[in-house]
Parts: structure tokens; C-alpha cells; sequence
């Protein structure tokens, strides 16, 4: 059962307390965009192994939610931002740059 | 005869005796004896039958990993099937039954499968019972479920009596295990300053160390481990639990441990399992190792036992399992079952070892004591039926020939030792094959890994493979430590206690004794005694090409019964890898899953069950419902009042009763369990604009608007009135089922897309108690009560309004879901008693008519409201149910408005909600689709639609219903078939949804 | 007000720890910027206290505070106060950006009281109740078996859960059950 850690209460949440809410960063396409971009913004995802961003929220806790780093293979959690960003920091990055050199994720690595 | 010996039990307590009943026939043990222990005490080797062939099967083992002795235990609600009796403690009254013969243990009808053997080969189920096809359903599978199984089902009528609590625990370093090993590692970690917590599956800390001997710091095993115990105790970071077995080690250090609190004392109060839930950052699995058993013919004739089991009874039971024990072994563990049986002065007729150099130390130990011991020997049958009868001996390189029948009772075999790698293998652990041990070693550079990257499992003693008694304290110290600095302690002592035992001499692998059997002495060598699989099975199944081990497992059985293979997997592995003319490493391991050994589903459910089973959402008004008689509908956690039938009055006529009464006259409905979110700040107007596909920007404060939400994807998942309570603050209501949910849609939407824009949400839900006073009397049951103007002038049809009615503080909204004149009206939860109280009371010159979800659906289907979760079913747009008057054309984006530009969203032939009628006034099926001309490519009936509500209105007398139809809208008048179940077609003509009062005349007044 | 009904009307229990449902707790929500001096302040003027760090409570004789999240605080006081505290909150913080609603009718609060406490609390949520990791003056955000519930410890051998009102029987029933005489665990040291 995994553990996590919210950045907006500290609390090393079990998996109980968070509700999963799949890959992070997405970016909106609303009316007016092609059918491309918006099939894609709702239904195409990352389906790594390995290196993903995914959400969480902190659903029986603060109710936040936040972002995790987190590798679907071995699911090392390499770590966890608030979610009020477009993407990953860069301590975050260079945390997983470190541990898996070659990473790829959409258009980061 | 097995029997109880006059010395030596160092674990049960003479002075105590305990008496228990097996098949109703009453025997006697002792106070600290297992089930097992007890029955041997009593010369019941015989304790079961075997899945396949029901052969007589005898004890095995002398702990968890014991596959024959299951027995049915307890009785009436207490009744549990396929318990170990190796690990039940017997208690006063304990009684239990043996399984999976008929009529009896001793004459069973089943044993003709064993007769028939050789042709219930490996995968004979599936060769046998696939033709033909119709005979499997009817006749094979009804034949092999009543012969099936092991243990029989509880009654059904049966309820556990007992209670089960679940426990969230948190350490730095979590033992399992609390042999020597276990101990060491966590004095080592404690003393270190880690926070350690140590379980233990038995009752009794130490594991095999005190019978096994030697000694550790000068003292006794026994007197060590008690001193360790006693060391822990005064630490006030370590804790000791005992009769809790670690069960399962799973993702980022979670562990459960299932503690046994009153299976050995049934008498006493209190929880009779206990779930541990625990966090370690680090596990040490102290696990110890399980002895396997050696292949020969007849290893499975009662009376047959590991030897190392067959030490356990009589060091810590004082039973001795016959009076002429042959030891049979690759290694010189077993010389010491030899040993202990000669010096409590029984007979050990010879000691078979298949080595042709023999053992060390032990051996000459054994020697010494006039012990007859054969080198490069085998077992080439055992022979008895019942009961051993008799050994024959071999040559371990030959092919079968006996050389001499030795006379016995028993046979102590031993094929080495199995590390218990379970718990490290639960979470990734890998493996390594360590060919001079001839077993599966942890490899420590691939442990299984945690949330952080770092390892969190470590192995202790002889988990590890470390089997000489210096050599698992050492082992056990390193593992303490390495536990210790990882969590951040200081390493501590390095020192291992010194302990001294004989030397022992390398094993040698035997996977089938003789080496050359022939093929009928394989099929007599079982390897899997619980599923009945034998050498030849195995064997079988690589000759047909089943070369992964996993097939092999799956195709044989072998290790899938309810222990799980603990005794067999090596040797099934090995005589696979032998028949690949593979290595045993290139065959690998089967996956090990928790539990180690079953747990209760009781300790799985913990204290959820009667009462909490589930949380049951009350309305402050539940209890008033309750005692009227309320016929109760689930809605979510919720419970609401379907309806509430008087004395004598069907739920059907109670429903027809407060709808009429309600147009007529005045009802009442418990409304609180509508979501009441609060929306508040600059862009409040702005955030509702996005939420909802209308415009809620431009509501004036004091009034109210229907609204209605979709998702990203287009389809409707919620609606409910917006009341705007000041320039900033709205006030969202939700369906019932919505609140939660809607209010965790807003969260996530501001939190992570609009983050910059200013808005705060608080779900007020249960705040508020909230009624509906519904019906052309409302009005005047309100002026009853007094204290704030309700009138038309006043608070007009979709505004609402503060103020007080009889004394209470309310907030009053103009708001109808029935077409009536409607009041909705809030006040502080913990007034709505007294406030419903209060209406009731009031209302009785009007017959004030409490009226339930059934009534409220109905009377929304009368005016065609749409109801989410009927006329929605996550498929459905706001423009397939005619509602495009809630969608804002002005606006440039809201949640869901892209997705309905999709060219499959504005496709005319889209079913659109119409009302139907009934020729005959019928009701329609719920569900039933409207059927069209032909059929589809699969030769299905074509459809052109479906019913999405559907009632008997009382006020029409009538069924009404409402639909998706195609081209519905325009087809006004026409009639159309709809399916009805087994009965012909049922015709209704398509009408307007809103059945009753187009005009509105009546909810406007 | 005598018509004033609880979740459960007062219920209580007596095992491991005794358990009371409260009377005459007040609650109001905040959503605000509580780094926001501000806010900081009208809080301070009108609950008596500061407003707590990250998941701890301020307490000053009947009012107090409990950090729910880094833009939410639970601000407590006596029920019959509640309703004129939280319009004087909100009148404070009228031009800031903030929301203020009385919950008081709610939520249903259990007051915990016994030295096993730690024990009941640890049977139902999934939190590290042993003393060096949660103590007085710490406030726990989590769920209680299947529902979400909010806890804090008063002192050593006070606590005070708080769940919805709709769930307070559910929750009760657990707490019992938890604390049930015969089952206790011995597992923490004090």
C-alpha cells in the first residue's frame, strides 16, 4: 500500500487517505480547438514504465490536491509538488535525473 | 502407536489436562499441546484424507506448513473448516472433525479415485471433462463439486459470533519471527535505539533452538531465549507480540499481522482476531526454514513425518510417534531426531542416510549410541496402509531393488532445509539458488525496494540460510544492524552472542529416492501431499510440454492448496528442472503471495459488520421517519423514505396516497440530503459560469436558478437550484448523491486549472436540515407558523428569502421539483427535528402528508422533470433530454461545452427524451427499449430507443413514462412498440414529457 | 435554544476510554490565505487566538483553532456564540478575501477521555498514534474506518473527534466497539 507524502500538510499519507486522479499536467483544450488537440487533452495519456507524473489528492486530509513523481515499475516516490504548476519543479527533476539518467516523459528528460 | 512418553514436553503442562473431542470420540491432552500433538497423544495418526484420491493421510509437520492434518473445527457459529491442527492449541471443549472422507475417516468411498490413479493423471481434468461440451455443466461439474473440496462450508444459517478489530501500528523495524534469530536481530536494532516491534506466529518465542540444541553464551537455547525476552520487556522502544503471524509484506513497508488473541481461549471476552496493520521502514523476516521432504514410494502413509517434527512432538510435547522410528535423510539434522528418540529410550531400528560419506558429528554422536546407520542408502518404498508398516531399504544409486524390509511405525525423513523466503519474496524480493544448500537463498542485492528507492527487507538467520547456530546469531546481529543504521540509529554492538553446536557435514540434494525409481515408485513419491501430486505428475506435464514452472503448477495442482506448497515447491521445482534436463535456478520459483498461511476473513473485515458494516447517513429527521413506520430507500450512505405505509397499507398504496394528498392538499419531504455547497469570492460568477452550462454570473442576489453540470466529456452529472446569496456568495444545491462528489468537482477544478481566480467553496450540507412544504396549502401552513412574509408578493416563485417561521431561523427558498406551490425551506441541522415537529404538528388541519422518494419521483415525472440517474446515465447530454434552454449560447466555454461540439454529440439521430403513454394505461418497463424494424448483423431486434422513468402517476390513474426516442420530438402522436419482458410488446404513443399542468398554473401562484 | 438536538442527543460510553458526545460545541469554517495578516487578525480579535501552524490547534479557555489545510482553519468557541462570532468574522473580513460559515450544526464531537485513547483512536484511523509521534497541540485530518473524521488530543488523556453529523451514530458505534473493555492491546508504553 503505497505511501505518499503531501507537500501542503506534511502527513506520509497511506493510500487510504488519497484518491488517485491520473496524469498531471495535462493542458485544457476548450471550444474552439481542433479535434486533435481535444481527444487528446481528454482521453491520450503516458503509460510509462517507469518514470510518471501522475495527481493525487488528499482526499481524507486537507482535501489537497498535489502531484507526485513517481515510478510505476518499482513505484520509488521520487517526490511531491503542489499542484498549482504546468509542470514538474526542477529539484524534482533533477532528483529523477539523478536516480534514472535517460528518463523520458512526454516531452521532458 | 504413537503415544505420550513419561519425560520431556517442555511445552505442555501435565498438572493441567484438558479434554476436547475429534470425530465425538473425547480424548485427553494437556494444557500447551496442539491439536496434532494431542491426537498423536492419543494414537489418532490417521487425521485425514487426502483432495485427489482420498488417501489416509497422517500428520506431516509440526507446524504452519503441515498440509494433511486440516481439520473441520468448532461447531454451529463457531464452525471453521481446514484449520491446522498443527498450530490449534487445544482448550476445554475443543471439538473437531476430520474431512473429505464419506461415510467415515476410516472407510471412505472417495479411496476408488485411488485405486484409479493411474488413470487421474496430471491435467486429467481438463483432458477428461471437455467432451462432450453440454456433459460439463450437467453432469461433470455437478459430480466433481459434491466430490470436491476439502473442509465443508459453514451452514448457511451459521454467523460468526465472534468480533474482529483491526490495529494501525508505525516502527522503525518490524521482526518476523521470534526464533533466535528474530531475538538477536532485535536486541541488535533496539539496543541500537530503533523503535523495534517483533511478531511472532506461536505462542512460544525461540523457535527450533531449544530442540535443537547447543548453546549460546553459555546457556541453554531456552535460557537464552528467555533472558532475550526478558531484555526486550525492559526496553521501552521494543514490543514482543505473540500468536501473531506476519502475514504479508507489501508495497512501501506496509506489513499485516494477524494476531490470534482467543483461538486458544475461546472462554475469554474480547476481539478473537486482531489485523495489524503496520508501517515499518524496515522488515526483518527471522522466518526460519521449513524441512522438506524426500521422495521415495509411500511418503505419504501416515506414520511418514518430517524429521524434525517428529523431534517437536516428543522434545516439546513428550509424544512420541512410535516406538520404532526409521530416520531417512541427505543431511545430518536428522541424525538429531535419531539421537532424541534413543535417549527417551525408543528404538531407532536404523538411520538410512542417502550420502555415501555420511554425516560428521552428529553422526558419530549417533553412532555412539548404538544407532545402526546405513551410508548411500534409500528408502526405496515405505509400506502400510494406515499406518507404516515397514521400510524398505536401497541403494540411493539404484533403481529400486530392496535389499532388506527394517519393521517400524514411523519414518523420520529429512531432504535439508528451505529457507522461508516468503515474506521477502511478497514485495520483489529476489532469489538466489544456492546449490551447496540445495535451496533458495534471498539475494541481497535485489531486495524488494520502498517509496524511497532504498531496500526495506532484510533477512534474518536461518530465512537467510545461515543454519548453524553461530552462524544465525551472526547473521541475525548483521541484520539487526544493517536495520538499524538504515532507519537512521547508530549500528550498535557487532558482537554476536558466542554459541556452540556440532559441525555438520554438507547434504547431499536427493529430489527422488532411489535416483533411478522406477516409474511405479514414482507414482507412489508424492511431492504435494495436500493436492496429491506426485513425481510422476510432474514428470507427466514436462513430457507434454508444460516447461514453465508456472504452467506446471497450474496443469498439476502442485503447490496450490491451502498451503500453498511449503513443503512441496522445492521438490516439485527440482524434479521439473531434472525432467528439463534444466537447472533448478533456470526453472525458478513460482510467485509467493500473501498470506503466509490463510487469515480469517473476520480479521479482514475488523470491526465492519452489523451495525458498522457501512456507515448509514442519518438526517437529523431519520429517527421521526424511523417511528412512522418509513419503508427505507439507500441512496448513497443516505437512507431516505421511500415511502411511509400506515398500518395495513401496501408500500404501492402508500405511494398513491401522498402524491394525491400532496396535489390536494399539503405534504412534507425530508429534503437535507441535497448538497448545499457554498461558493464564494470576486469570481464566484465567473467559477459558476464554467461549472454550469448556464449562466449563473447574472442571477441577482435573493433569487434562484435551475442549473445544470457536466463533465469535461459533455455528459450531465448533476443539476440542482443556484441561489445567490450576496454579490459574492452562492449557494449550490446538488442531488443527493451529487454533494460530495460536485463539491469535490469544484475542489479539484480551482485548485489545480484556476488556481489564480479568487473563490472559496465550503460544503455546507450538514449545516442544514431542509424541508419541502409542498401543495396548494403550503402557504397558509407557513402563515400558521408566522414571523416572515411568504407570500406571492413577498418571495415570489424562484427567490428566496431569510427570516423566521414559528420561532426558528430559516432561510426559505420559492423552489418546486413537484409542480406545486413549494417552499423549501432551511434551518440549522440541529433544530430540524423541531422544526419538522413543529410542521407536522401545525399541518394536521390541512392532513399534512409526509411523502417519500417514491411520491417526490413521481410527481416530478408528472411535469417532466428530469431526474439524474434516470433520465442520465453518464451517456447522456443536456440537449438529448430537450434542455436546451439551461445551456447559455452566450457564453464562450464551460465544462463540457467542447466536448458537445463533437461531431457524435450534434448528431440528429442522438434518442431525445420524450413523454410516453401507455394505450392500455399500463406501466412500462423500466429500461425496455423501444424496438425498431429488423434486425442488427448479430440478429438482435434493431432499437430505437429505451425508457428511462417510468410510473403509475396517481394523479392521471395512468402509467406515464419518459424516454430516448429517435427523432422523438418529431414524432408526436406516434405510437411505438417497447419491450415487456416475457409478455407481447407494449404499444405507447409518444407525447410531452410534462404530463400534468403545462401551463405551470399551480406551482406560480 | 431547548430545541437544540445533537447527532445522537448526547450518547456515551464507557470501556477502554469514555466517550461523550459534546453539547454546546461551535464551529465555524474559514477559507482564507491564513498567512494572511489580515485574516491573522480579525481571527485573533474575535477567537482569541492566533491561528495555528501546520496541522496544530490554539486554544485560549473555550475558543480555539484547528489547522485544516494551508487556506482552512476550524475556529471553535460555545454553540450559542458561533452564529454572532462568525457574522463578526465575516464583517471583519469583509473587503479580504475570505469565507466564513457556521458549522456548528454540522458535525457531531466526541470527547475521548482515558489513558488508552491513543489505542481506540489507533484501532479506526490510519494514523501513528504512539506519543513521540502525535501529541497534545497536534491536529490529525484522516478517516475513521470508512469515513472522514478529524482529531485532537486536549492532553495527555483528552481527545476530541469530530465527524459529520449524518455519520455521528456510525461514528460513535466505532469508538465503542474500539474501546470495548475486553479489548484492549497494551501496545504503547505510556
Amino acid at each position: 500500500m503505497l505511501l505518499i507524502t503531501c507537500p501542503y500538510c506534511g502527513v506520509a499519507a497511506e493510500e487510504t487517505e488519497l484518491h488517485g486522479g491520473g496524469e498531471a499536467h495535462l493542458k485544457r483544450f476548450g471550444p474552439g480547438s481542433n479535434d486533435d488537440d481535444f481527444t487528446s487533452y481528454l482521453f491520450h495519456r503516458e503509460n510509462p514504465k517507469g518514470v510518471h507524473f501522475e495527481r493525487w489528492r488528499h482526499v481524507n486530509g486537507c482535501g489537497k490536491w498535489f502531484h507526485a513523481a513517481r515510478c510505476t515499475n518499482t513505484l520509488e516516490v521520487f517526490g511531491t509538488y503542489k499542484a498549482q504548476t504546468t509542470e514538474p519543479p526542477k529539484d524534482i527533476l533533477d532528483t529523477i535525473r539523478a536516480k534514472r539518467p535517460g528518463f523520458t516523459w512526454r516531452d521532458l528528460a | 502407536m504413537s503415544t505420550r512418553v513419561q519425560t520431556q514436553g517442555r511445552l505442555i503442562n501435565r498438572d493441567r489436562p484438558v479434554s476436547f473431542k475429534f470425530n465425538g470420540a473425547l480424548m485427553k491432552g494437556y494444557q500447551g499441546d496442539t491439536l496434532a500433538s494431542a491426537l498423536l497423544a492419543n494414537d489418532q495418526m490417521l487425521m485425514g484424507r487426502s483432495f485427489k484420491y482420498h488417501r489416509p493421510r497422517g500428520v506431516v509437520a509440526s507446524g504452519s506448513e503441515e498440509p494433511n492434518a486440516l481439520v473441520n473445527l468448532g461447531e454451529g457459529n463457531r464452525f471453521e473448516p481446514n484449520q491446522r491442527a498443527t498450530t490449534t492449541e487445544i482448550f476445554h471443549g475443543l471439538t473437531a472433525t476430520s474431512q473429505n472422507h464419506w461415510p467415515s475417516l476410516e472407510y471412505d468411498v472417495g479411496v476408488v479415485n485411488n485405486l484409479l490413479s493411474r488413470f487421474l493423471s496430471a491435467g486429467f481434468y481438463y483432458k477428461m471433462f471437455i467432451h462432450p461440451r453440454p456433459f460439463w455443466k450437467h453432469i461433470y461439474e455437478p459430480f466433481i463439486r459434491h466430490s470436491a473440496g476439502l473442509g465443508k462450508a459453514p451452514d448457511a444459517e451459521a454467523r460468526d459470533v465472534d468480533r474482529y478489530e483491526h490495529f494501525y501500528a508505525f516502527t522503525d523495524v518490524l521482526v518476523i519471527g521470534g526464533g533466535v534469530a528474530g531475538l538477536q536481530s532485535a536486541l541488535t536494532a533496539a539496543r541500537a535505539g530503533a523503535k523495534v516491534l517483533l511478531l511472532e506466529q506461536t505462542a512460544h518465542l525461540g523457535g527450533r533452538a531449544p530442540v535443537d540444541g547447543g548453546t549460546i553464551d553459555g546457556m541453554s537455547p531456552e535460557a537464552w531465549v528467555e533472558k532475550a525476552r526478558a531484555d526486550l520487556a525492559a526496553m521501552p522502544n521494543a514490543q514482543i507480540r505473540t500468536r501473531t503471524m506476519g502475514a504479508g509484506v507489501y508495497d512501501h513497508g506496509y506489513v499485516l499481522g494477524y494476531e490470534r488473541l482467543t483461538d486458544h481461549a475461546p472462554e475469554v471476552a474480547g476481539p478473537r482476531h486482531r489485523l495489524w496493520r503496520i508501517r515499518a521502514a524496515q522488515i526483518i523476516t527471522a522466518t526460519g526454514a521449513i524441512e522438506r521432504p524426500l521422495s521415495f514410494a509411500g511418503n505419504d502413509i501416515p506414520g511418514v513425518m518430517l524429521a524434525s517434527a517428529v523431534r517437536d512432538y516428543l522434545v516439546n510435547y513428550g509424544v512420541s510417534p512410535g516406538d520404532r522410528t526409521v530416520v531417512v535423510t541427505n543431511n545430518d539434522d536428522a541424525y538429531r531426531t535419531a539421537i532424541a528418540l534413543v535417549q527417551a529410550g525408543l528404538k531407532v531400528p536404523a538411520i538410512l542416510d542417502a550420502r555415501p560419506q555420511g554425516g560428521g558429528a552428529l553422526m558419530d554422536e549417533a553412532k555412539a549410541l548404538g544407532i545402526r546407520v546405513e551410508t548411500g542408502a534409500a528408502a526405496v518404498k515405505v509400506k502400510g496402509a494406515k499406518r507404516v508398516h515397514s521400510v524398505c531399504r536401497g541403494v540411493q544409486a539404484g533403481e529400486g531393488e530392496v535389499l532388506e524390509e527394517i519393521f517400524c511405525d514411523a519414518v523420520a525423513m529429512s531432504g535439508g532445509w528451505s529457507p522461508v523466503v516468503h515474506l521477502w519474496s511478497h514485495c520483489g524480493g529476489k532469489l538466489n539458488w544456492d546449490a551447496d544448500q540445495a535451496a533458495f537463498r534471498p539475494d541481497h542485492t535485489r531486495a524488494p525496494t520502498s517509496h524511497d528507492g532504498q531496500a526495506f527487507v532484510i533477512p534474518s538467520g536461518a530465512a537467510d540460510g545461515a543454519f548453524h547456530l553461530s552462524d544465525v546469531l551472526q547473521n541475525a546481529v548483521t541484520a539487526g544492524q544493517t536495520a538499524a543504521t538504515r532507519v537512521g540509529a547508530k549500528a550498535g554492538d557487532a558482537a554476536a552472542p558466542a554459541a556452540t553446536a556440532p559441525d555438520e557435514a554438507p547434504l547431499v540434494p536427493v529430489w527422488m529416492m532411489p535416483q533411478g525409481a522406477q516409474k511405479k515408485l514414482r507414482m507412489k513419491a508424492w511431492l504435494d501431499y495436500q493436492n496429491d501430486v506426485k513425481v510422476s505428475d510432474v514428470q507427466l506435464a514436462a513430457q507434454e510440454g508444460f516447461e514453465s514452472v508456472e504452467h506446471t503448477k497450474r496443469y498439476t495442482t502442485l503447490g496450490m492448496a491451502t498451503d500453498q506448497g511449503k513443503l512441496s515447491n522445492i521438490n516439485g521445482l527440482a524434479t521439473l528442472a531434472h525432467a528439463l534436463d534444466a537447472e533448478i535456478p533456470q526453472v525458478g520459483t513460482t510467485t509467493f503471495r500473501p498470506p503466509y498461511t490463510p487469515i480469517s476473513m473476520g480479521a479482514i473485515a475488523g470491526e465492519a459488520r452489523g451495525e458498522i458494516f457501512q456507515p448509514i447517513r442519518k438526517t437529523p429527521m431519520h429517527a421521526w421517519h424511523e417511528a412512522n413506520g418509513a419503508h427505507w430507500e439507500p441512496v448513497g450512505h443516505w437512507r431516505r423514505p421511500y415511502a411511509f405505509p400506515r398500518k395495513g397499507e401496501s408500500v404501492h398504496d402508500a405511494v398513491n396516497r401522498e402524491v394525491q394528498a400532496t396535489r390536494k392538499s399539503l405534504g412534507l419531504l425530508d429534503a437535507s440530503t441535497l448538497g448545499k455547497i457554498i461558493v464564494k469570492g470576486p469570481d464566484a460568477g465567473k467559477f459558476l459560469d464554467m461549472l454550469y452550462t448556464n449562466m449563473m454570473s447574472t442571477l441577482k442576489p435573493g433569487k434562484c436558478r435551475y442549473g445544470l453540470m457536466c463533465t469535461e466529456n459533455g455528459f450531465l452529472t448533476d443539476d440542482g437550484v443556484v441561489a445567490r446569496i450576496d454579490e459574492d456568495t452562492f449557494l449550490c444545491h446538488t442531488t443527493t448523491g451529487g454533494a460530495d462528489r460536485i463539491h469535490a468537482h469544484m475542489e479539484e477544478w480551482l485548485q489545480t486549472e484556476w488556481w489564480d481566480w479568487k473563490v472559496w467553496t465550503v460544503n455546507a450540507t450538514e449545516q442544514f436540515a431542509q424541508v419541502a412544504v409542498v401543495g396548494p396549502n403550503a402557504r397558509k401552513l407557513l402563515e400558521k407558523l408566522g414571523g416572515m412574509d411568504v407570500s406571492k408578493e413577498a418571495l415570489a416563485f424562484m427567490e428566496w428569502k431569510d427570516g423566521t417561521l414559528g420561532g426558528f431561523p430559516v432561510r426559505a427558498y420559492r423552489i418546486s421539483f413537484s409542480g406545486e406551490l413549494s417552499y423549501e425551506i432551511a434551518v440549522p441541522a440541529n433544530l430540524g427535528r423541531a422544526f419538522w415537529d413543529k410542521l407536522v404538528e401545525a399541518g394536521k388541519e390541512w392532513d399534512i402528508t409526509p411523502y417519500g422518494t417514491e411520491a417526490l419521483h413521481i410527481m416530478r415525472a408528472e411535469k417532466g422533470f428530469i431526474m439524474i440517474g434516470d433520465e442520465t446515465d453518464g451517456t447522456v447530454i443536456p440537449q438529448d433530454l430537450g434542455l436546451d434552454w439551461a445551456i447559455s449560447k452566450k457564453k464562450e466555454d464551460y465544462i463540457g461545452k467542447r466536448a458537445q461540439a463533437r461531431s457524435h454529440m450534434t448528431d440528429p439521430k442522438r434518442w431525445k427524451l420524450v413523454g410516453l403513454e401507455t394505450l392500455d394505461g399500463s406501466v412500462l418497463k423500466d429500461g425496455a427499449y423501444a424496438i425498431a424494424e429488423g434486425t442488427n448483423e448479430n440478429g438482435q431486434t434493431n432499437t430505437q430507443g429505451r425508457v428511462t422513468s417510468t410510473y403509475h402517476s396517481p394523479t392521471l390513474n395512468k402509467g406515464i413514462a419518459m424516454g430516448l426516442v429517435l427523432n422523438g420530438p418529431d414524432r408526436m402522436g406516434e405510437v411505438i412498440s417497447f419491450t415487456n419482458g416475457d409478455s407481447p410488446a407494449a404499444k405507447a404513443r409518444i407525447v410531452n414529457p410534462v404530463f400534468f399542468d403545462p401551463e405551470g398554473e399551480k406551482q406560480n401562484v | 435554544m431547548s430545541d437544540v438536538a445533537l447527532a445522537l442527543g448526547g450518547a456515551s460510553f464507557d470501556g477502554l476510554v469514555k466517550i461523550e458526545e459534546l453539547a454546546g460545541q461551535g464551529m465555524v469554517t474559514l477559507r482564507g490565505d491564513l498567512t494572511d495578516k489580515a485574516i491573522v487578525k480579525a481571527v485573533k480579535d474575535v477567537f482569541g487566538v492566533a491561528l495555528p501552524d501546520i496541522r496544530e490547534t490554539a486554544f485560549s479557555g473555550s475558543t480555539g483553532a484547528l489547522w485544516m489545510s494551508p487556506d482552512e482553519a476550524l475556529l471553535l468557541c460555545s454553540y450559542d456564540e458561533a452564529q454572532a462570532k462568525a457574522d463578526e468574522l465575516a464583517g471583519k473580513l469583509a473587503d479580504a478575501h475570505a469565507l466564513v460559515v457556521n458549522v456548528s450544526d454540522a458535525r457531531a464531537v466526541f470527547q475521548l477521555k482515558g489513558s488508552l485513547l491513543r489505542e481506540v483512536i489507533a484501532k479506526l484511523a490510519p494514523v501513528d498514534m504512539s506519543p513521540d509521534a502525535f501529541k497534545p497541540g497536534m491536529v490529525r485530518r484522516t478517516r475513521m474506518a470508512q469515513v472522514a473524521a478529524a482529531f485532537w488530543m486536549d492532553d495527555a488523556s483528552t481527545a476530541r473527534v469530530v465527524c459529520f453529523r449524518s455519520v455521528g451514530e456510525y461514528v460513535f458505534n466505532l469508538l465503542s466497539t474500539a474501546a470495548d473493555t475486553n479489548a484492549s492491546v497494551g501496545h504503547y508504553s505510556s
